[in-house]
């Protein structure tokens, strides 16, 4: 039996939805399990990453703490796989691309319907927004991309599969989705 | 018994006056297209169609739905350069707008989308333009969403050439071309478009969307769900047998 892989996985600005997709897996995760080991993960409550095989990371950048943990993916793993829409795209939080910061912070905050002594939250402990959404390759190299919100169990387990077995990973057109 | 011209290697016969593209769905052989719609005058916007032709000028690039076909004209089309540039096309489209495939009612039934997931389009490929494309609710039976429009014209040539009405046209230049309404407010409860219009139904990806059917048929069963859009093109291609297909038998 050879070593197992190293997985690490994380949500950025992301809803954990390409997670959910990866327990959809649903018995095949035992098969998975056999072959690999999870590193810092939601599944595993570990807070860094030491040295991984894969970094599979859903959701793209929104804060500065978004781009701290990216770095750290990148310097641990050898592979890094953009999961789901926002990390390919900016998905669903770039939406608000198209407007300024300012713009939706006081919509939020001071102006929207039913705010009444509003404050824009300006605690040293949170993450500093950034200007725009941006999706994980505008930032570090990227070596794999899974489209899809989310993409399906069977295209994670494609793409999981043809990487455990050395093969170059590849898809049939249905397993391509963007919504 | 007729010309013939050769696509990818192979004899594919055509009635003089046709195109490359159409001489090819006839013969049931696929070239990704996006602008061209059968019932309309070829445009030759979206270049999605282009081919490699080898004619008496020498090799060079063309839009298959306005390339007369010739006889003996050499065409690579099924080729990993041309399918390279198209998917570079089909990333340029999704970069100029805001297509957000997860909120759109039309997903499924987007020939964008399907042809980005049938020719294997996984990555953004360019940064994204997030333009500020507000939408036009106004109509009682219409929404408008602007930022799915890829300027295929499709909407304009039905709104003229078969309803008569001009609802739809282009404005600007370049970058800033866009699609605006016809009509003295811009919006489009002030037009006189109407549900049986063709204009109605011939926006391939999810601009003009008629309210209150959005999701009457359920995501996963919908026409690009069941097949590629390859297979979706052949099927509704003119076949030669055919009476008025227009093919050549």
């Amino acid at each position: 039996m050879n070593k197992k892989l190293r997985v690490a996985t994380t949500s950025l600005a992301g809803c954990f939805g390409c997670h959910m997709s990866l327990l959809d897996i649903d018995e095949r995760l035992f098969t998975l399990l056999e072959h690999v080991e999870f590193d810092r993960s939601p599944l595993t409550d570990i807070k860094h990453c030491g040295p991984c095989d894969i970094g599979l990371i859903e959701g793209g950048l929104c804060n500065a703490e978004n781009v701290h943990v990216l770095r750290e993916f990148r310097k641990s793993c050898k592979i890094l796989v953009a999961v789901g829409a926002c990390a390919v795209t900016g998905g669903l939080p770039a939406q608000r691309n198209h407007l300024t910061l300012a713009d939706c912070l006081s919509e939020v905050y001071l102006t929207g319907p039913g705010v009444e002594h509003g404050l824009i939250p300006n605690d040293p402990e949170l993450p500093l927004p950034l200007d725009k959404v941006h999706p994980l390759h505008e930032v570090v190299k990227v070596d794999y991309f899974l489209p899809g919100c989310p993409p399906s169990a069977d295209t994670l387990w494609k793409f999981l599969s043809d990487l455990l077995a050395g093969r170059t990973p590849s898809f049939t057109q249905e397993l391509i989705r963007y919504d | 018994m007729s010309d013939t011209f050769i696509l990818d290697g192979d004899d594919v016969a055509f009635v003089p006056g046709q195109s490359v593209l159409q001489a090819a769905l006839c013969a049931g052989r696929y070239i990704p297209h996006l602008c061209y719609h059968p019932e309309f005058k070829p445009h030759g916007s979206c270049k999605v169609c282009t081919v490699k032709a080898n004619g008496g000028l020498g090799s060079r690039y063309a839009s298959s739905c306005t390339l007369p076909a010739q006889a003996g004209l050499e065409v690579e089309s099924a080729t990993e350069e041309m399918n390279d540039l198209r998917r570079t096309l089909v990333q340029m489209l999704f970069a100029e707008g805001n297509h957000f495939c997860p909120s759109c009612e039309k997903s499924g039934n987007c020939a964008l989308q399907a042809l980005g997931a049938d020719l294997g389009v996984m990555t953004a490929g360019f940064r994204h333009f997030y333009p500020d494309r507000p939408i036009d609710a106004s109509h009682p039976d219409f929404l408008l969403d602007f930022n799915r429009c890829i300027l295929c014209q499709l909407c304009m040539r039905a709104s003229s050439e078969v309803d008569h009405k001009h609802v739809f046209v282009l404005s600007g230049r370049g970058i800033s071309k866009h699609l605006i309404v016809n009509s003295a407010t811009g919006r489009l409860v002030d037009t006189d478009i109407a549900l049986t219009d063709k204009a109605a139904e011939v926006c391939p990806v999810g601009v003009i969307l008629k309210k209150r059917v959005g999701f009457a048929v359920p995501i996963g069963q919908r026409r690009f769900d069941q097949r590629p859009i390859s297979a979706q093109a052949l099927d509704d291609a003119p076949r030669p047998s055919d009476t008025i297909s227009g093919c050549a038998t």
